[in-house]
């Protein structure tokens, strides 16, 4: 079966969208993500869609639901990337993907994740000190 | 009044699974690219594409889609005709309305497309079948 792939980097999870998902994949990446985030205790999962060239109420749906399971488990998520002209439609469409938190690019996404997915777990997380 | 429309050419695809929604969007782009529309419409006339097909198979129970280039002879336009079979919508304002589902949905869908299109006409016959007709011009 056709999967969408999860990388672990530390405790958060990255996912990268590039294929224009059908309807089933992007419910087996539902599942798959809640899974992952639940069996590696993950804090933070960044989802990228700058290769989407749509998002409809279907996606952005399951970006919501992502976003809804990702809390209860304890972890936050960010999407980023999204293209101008994809927002611009969405909000047209009438979808605000509420309670989603979105970032312009992969690293201030990362940033974001970093910053509040509790610091004082630090064993686990590299990142640099340098003072 | 509503200026006469003529079809330049057209394509039919069918909506009978998952996957006829995501090539149809895939068509919508290219028809959309080639009559050179902005990112932007382009953007919007296939996110309606999706929204349409995928209630062409989920409320209609599959049908089929039709895209054509349309001209009034003076714009030229995308027109998207999406047909089924399937158990019509009785109340079509309540049907446009955000926020209203009759399954699980969001309910954007159908009243999203509308925004996103230009021109956008549903006919529907209770027990019959639904005929929506949605443009967006150049
Ligand atoms: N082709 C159709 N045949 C019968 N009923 C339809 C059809 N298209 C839409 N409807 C009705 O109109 C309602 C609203 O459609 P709309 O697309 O806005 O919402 P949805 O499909 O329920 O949810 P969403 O699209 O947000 O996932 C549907 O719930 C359904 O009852
Ligand atoms: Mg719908």
């Amino acid at each position: 079966m056709e999967r969408i792939p999860i990388l672990r980097m530390g405790n958060l999870l990255l996912v990268t969208i590039q294929v224009d998902m059908h309807d089933k994949l992007a419910l087996t990446l539902q599942d798959d993500l809640t899974a992952k985030i639940a069996d590696l205790g993950a804090k933070g999962v960044l989802i990228d869609i700058s290769s989407l060239e749509i998002v409809d109420s279907f996606i952005g749906r399951t970006l919501a639901n992502i976003a809804s399971m990702a809390r209860v488990l304890d972890a936050q998520t960010v999407v980023v990337g999204m293209q101008p002209a994809v927002a611009i439609t969405l909000v047209e469409l009438g979808m605000s993907l509420p309670g989603i938190r979105t970032a312009l690019n992969v690293e201030s996404g990362m940033e974001y994740l970093q910053q509040t997915t509790s610091p004082d777990l630090s064993e686990e997380a590299d990142v640099d000190r340098e003072d | 009044m509503r200026k006469p429309t003529w079809i330049v050419k057209t394509e039919k695809l069918p909506i009978k699974d998952p996957n006829d929604v995501v090539i149809a969007r895939q068509r919508v782009r290219v028809w959309a690219l080639d009559l050179k529309l902005s990112l932007v419409d382009q953007t919007k006339i296939v996110t309606a594409a999706s929204e349409l097909a995928r209630n062409t198979l989920e409320h209609g129970g599959g049908g089929e889609m039709e895209i054509s280039e349309v001209t009034d002879g003076i714009r030229r336009g995308v027109r998207l005709a999406f047909s089924d079979h399937g158990p019509g919508i009785p109340d079509i304002k309540l049907a446009l309305s955000d926020g209203y589902t009759s399954k699980q949905g969001m309910g954007l869908g159908l009243g999203g497309s509308k925004r996103l299109m230009n021109d956008f006409t549903i006919e529907t016959e209770v027990g019959k079948g639904t005929l929506i007709t949605a443009t967006r011009w150049k």
